[in-house]
């Protein structure tokens, strides 16, 4: 018997079930170890702990194998997102560490809740138990940095134009059978936003990942540091030091609201340029497709929603 | 699906050579040679494109000219027959005068980064190349772990060519920055100039396509394969019209990655004046009912990208028309495309799947079942790419039809961490099974086991590349709970032509040892999220002979294990290292230990450069020291 099996009562608030999935038989150390679930109650619906211990809800435990898991109900297969990990403390094994998880608001449906390991906590169970088995506890070989559930830049290795097709099937009609893979994909396809931005007079354009930002003052920054060492080049070399860097600091101040020297606008879905700013920051991340940061004497020259500029060969 | 494929690379006989010549051994020899000889004479060169030893013989007293000259006509003409690099790198290395007339009759000049030989340099050796074929970033660069703007950039390339020499004709480019402005130049400088094929580069748009097609006026290849074509959408030029009002001599003509809409009546009177035309490939704005009509202008095609394969809006196509065109099509043998394919008119290829060698459906969102019929009248099929929306019941069909398969490709429907999987170690099985002479496989899933992989290694002998990637993070065998260790052990010990080998799951040192041990043709190892300690990597540098480009990213090596390789990096094309643990005193210990390595640190901004540990490491041998065009985001030791 392996742990309590709670159902869920329909309370409306989550509740920690089976965890572990019926076709796995999950290797007993030999320790004879179980573990506790405890009951989640009203205040602690937004986090769950999970502890490895006796029966009876003995909670004395190696702390370093305290396991943080982030519960999810979900009403549909796909959209489950767990991200549960264990600091090492075994050698042999390489795991993430992480503090966070997130919790899908879905829960209080009615429907049928299910959850399913990620494999990341499926294999720190694995070790753990083998771990009691062997009796290993030496020190502790961390490995991965923090921040385990957040996407990495880069993995899967899938080019970004194969990364779309979730989201641009949605677009057309499908077929039903593919329709309902396309649909579940669909809603979870919101990793990391890549979005190109430009300034003028630096012929190195960079990219930038909107999702890791939640406010156009944190994306104002991160402009700054993407293009404060490549504008600090591109000046006289006999300036100074210190007037050069005068110079960097005043460009990147006052980027949205156009008292700076550059301002920032971007370009929307509908190939409209417009002043990054204006609209509130989800909607703006949901429309973008491109970034800018424009000498602000140029401005007044655009004409916003038509612009025309031609990039020209004839220099060549 | 054309790819700049690595043939091998110069020091691949290295070892073959150093044991039969040394520099003293061939020195004393010179002169005095008659023409019936042959004899080797003194002084063998030593530098070649790649990179090598310079040449540090003495001048030894020039010979009597007549018989040297007629030696080397007579080298010239035999020469020029040989086509391959490997074998034009050892001839060259013969003797003095051999180096001269291979130099000379050498038409490729293939330079397998960009940054480890300058332009003039490699062009003064090579001055009669025709044919330029570049490579620039490694190809982590197309996961974004490169930042924008790092470097590989064709200019330098294509101004020292114009100096050197009016003649060349072609192009082939791969993960470099070319301009509009590059592409012009080239357009203007080359009359001779007739074929370009860029593979992942970026850094143009429509208006540099725009030159190439109006100028170029003996262009027969224009492949523009998966690059990052961008362009501003009020600045996108009609290219297409740009081509000559004349019968053209285009032979190929690939612009899928082109993500602007072509105007189409331009497209369809320029495939109807291009009689040559054998391989076209469109974009997703072609619509079925346009692919159509082209393949009616061009009912001689072997190779086809079919761009969206789905009617357009208003358009009514008659599946039977369809069928029709493709029945017409008795030479195609390469089809891909099937961007936003409509399943319904899938079945139209039927008639040109039993000649069908290559095919992709990479992009194409299909199930099992809408597979299933095409697939089983693909008998000949010799590579086949796929979406793991066909799931393991997919690869069963596969399996079954084409029992000739040497290349495989099965590529996520949805590429994140998480996602369900629907492929598996099943459908492993079921290939390896099936597809005894398979010699490349590239396998994206979310669950695997140990036992599928080993059944693969003892099934298909003959693997040359294996790639199986995990997508979870350490994910171990889904069954036993394993590291996924003995898996590729046994890949590395059964496929005894393996060089290429890419790792993923939970795996810890003793993969590393089993790599050392048995990968010893192992040209390339990609390595994520793998080992425990530096272990792994000193097996991997001590024990491959053969490594030449190792990428490594978030695993955890560091100093120790980066310096236990010092003995090797000048015989590899680089070593890239990303998010290990990494110090800049280890780095810089190893440039200044190693005077003709350039070490790269690459920071996301500059301010990173300044912290002590290393973010992102890329270290490649160069016969030219550090390059003068680092950004401000890169630092070099």
């Amino acid at each position: 018997m392996e742990g309590e099996d709670v159902k869920n009562g329909g309370h409306g608030c989550p509740r920690l079930l089976d965890l572990i999935p019926n076709e796995r038989v999950v290797q007993d150390g030999g320790g004879g170890r179980r573990r506790t679930f405890r009951r989640l109650d009203a205040s602690e619906e937004m986090k769950l702990e999970l502890r490895l211990g006796l029966p009876g809800g003995d909670l004395e435990e190696e702390e370093s194998s305290a396991l943080s898991l982030g519960f999810i109900s979900k009403a549909s297969r796909t959209s489950i997102r767990v991200f549960g990990a264990v600091e090492s403390t075994n050698e042999g094994f390489q795991h993430q560490e992480t503090g966070f998880f997130k919790l899908q608001s879905r829960a209080g449906t009615e429907k049928e809740h299910k959850t399913t390991w990620a494999y990341g906590e499926f294999e720190q169970q694995q070790s753990l138990e083998k771990e009691k088995a062997d009796g290993t506890a030496g020190p502790s070989t961390s490995t991965q940095t923090r921040a385990a559930a957040v996407p990495v830049v880069g993995w899967p290795p899938i080019r970004s134009f194969r990364k779309n097709l979730a989201t641009n099937s949605t677009k057309q009609t499908v077929e039903p059978e593919t329709r309902s893979i396309v649909e579940e994909v669909k809603l979870e396809n919101n990793k990391g936003l890549l979005v190109k931005i430009n300034m003028d007079g630096i012929p190195i354009g960079r990219k930038v990942d909107l999702k890791a930002y939640d406010s156009y003052e944190k994306l104002s920054n991160a402009v700054e540091d993407l293009f404060l060492g490549l504008f600090e080049a591109q000046k006289d070399i006999s300036a100074n030091a210190i007037q050069k860097d005068e110079e960097a600091k005043r460009a990147f101040t006052g980027l949205m609201d156009g008292s700076g020297d550059y301002t920032l606008v971007y370009e929307d879905n509908h190939g409209h340029r417009m002043l990054v700013g204006d609209v509130p920051w989800e909607m703006f991340v949901s429309t973008v497709k491109r970034l800018r940061v424009l000498k602000s004497s140029h401005l007044s020259s655009l004409r916003f929603g038509s612009v025309c500029r031609k990039r020209t060969v004839t220099e060549c | 699906m054309a790819r700049v494929e690595e043939a091998g690379d110069r020091d691949e006989n290295k070892e073959e050579e150093t044991s039969w010549w040394s520099p003293e051994a061939v020195e004393g020899g010179r002169g005095g040679e008659g023409p019936s000889g042959g004899s080797r004479g003194g002084g063998g060169g030593g530098g070649d494109g790649d990179g090598g030893r310079p040449d540090t013989q003495p001048q030894p007293p020039p010979p009597p000219p007549y018989s040297d000259q007629v030696l080397e006509n007579v080298l010239e003409n035999v020469l020029q027959f040989l086509v391959c690099r490997r074998d034009r790198n050892a001839a060259s290395l013969v003797c003095r005068s051999w180096y001269r007339s291979e130099a000379q009759t050498r038409r490729e000049l293939f330079v397998g980064n960009c940054y480890a030989v300058s332009p003039a340099r490699a062009l003064r050796r090579f001055c009669g190349a025709r044919a330029l074929v570049l490579k620039g970033r490694p190809r982590f660069a197309d996961f974004n772990l490169f930042p924008l703007g790092w470097g590989a950039r064709f200019s330098p390339w294509i101004s020292a060519m114009a100096s050197a020499s009016p003649w060349l004709e072609r192009v082939c480019l791969k993960r470099m920055t070319v301009s509009d402005a590059d592409l012009a130049f080239l357009a203007r400088s080359f009359p001779s100039f007739c074929d370009l094929t860029l593979i992942c580069c970026d850094g143009f748009g429509t208006p540099g396509l725009a030159v190439i097609a109006e100028l170029c006026r003996n262009l027969r290849v224009l492949d523009l394969i998966e690059n990052d074509v961008e362009d501003e959408d009020e600045e996108v030029v009609d290219w297409i019209s740009r081509f000559p009002e004349t019968t053209t001599s285009l032979e190929s003509l690939s612009f899928e990655c082109v993500n602007c809409p072509v105007n189409f009546s331009a497209l369809e009177a320029l495939v109807a004046r291009s009689p040559s035309l054998r391989r076209l490939r469109v974009n997703q704005n072609v619509s079925l009912g346009q692919l159509r009509r082209l393949m009616v202008r061009a009912p001689h095609l072997t190779h086809l990208g079919t761009g969206s394969f789905r009617s357009g809006i208003d358009e009514d196509l008659n599946a039977t028309d369809l069928e029709q065109a493709f029945l017409a099509s008795k030479s195609l043998i390469c089809l891909s495309g099937f961007r936003e394919v409509a399943p319904e008119y899938l079945l139209a290829v039927l008639p040109v799947c039993a000649n069908l060698v290559s095919l992709n459906l990479s992009y194409a969102v299909i199930t099992a079942e809408q597979l299933k019929p095409v697939m089983l009248e693909c008998h000949n099929l010799r590579t086949f790419w796929v979406l793991d929306t066909v799931g393991d019941e997919g690869l069963r069909t596969v399996a079954k039809a084409c029992k000739n398969l040497h290349e495989l490709r099965v590529f996520p429907f949805e590429a994140t961490e998480d996602s369900e999987g629907s492929v598996s170690d099943a459908g492993l099985v079921a290939i390896s099974n099936g597809c005894r002479k398979l010699r490349s496989i590239l396998f994206f899933c979310q669950r695997m086991t140990n036992a599928a992989v080993v059944t693969m290694s003892k099934n298909c002998p003959d693997l040359v590349v294996f790639r199986l990637c995990i997508m979870g993070r350490h994910r171990p065998d889904h069954v036993t709970g394993e590291s996924m260790d003995e898996g590729f052990g046994a890949i590395v010990m059964n496929c005894k032509k393996l060089t290429r080998l890419a790792v993923s799951g939970l795996l810890t040192d003793k993969v590393f040892e089993y790599i050392a041990t048995y990968g010893k043709l192992v040209r390339t190892l990609s390595v994520a999220f793998a080992g425990n300690t530096d272990l792994s990597l000193k097996y991997v540098l001590e024990g491959c002979h053969r490594l030449q480009k190792l990428e490594i990213r978030d695993s955890p090596f560091g100093d120790a294990g980066l310096l236990s390789g010092i003995h090797h990096y000048y015989n590899m094309r680089f070593l890239w290292m990303s998010s290990c643990k990494l110090s800049l005193n280890g780095c810089k210990e190893v440039a200044q230990r190693m005077p003709n390595l350039v070490v790269e640190v690459i920071g996301d901004r500059p301010k990173d450069l300044d912290s002590d540990t290393v973010e992102k490491l890329y270290l490649y041998r160069s016969l030219e020291g550090p390059r003068d065009d680092a950004p401000p985001f890169v630092s070099i030791l």
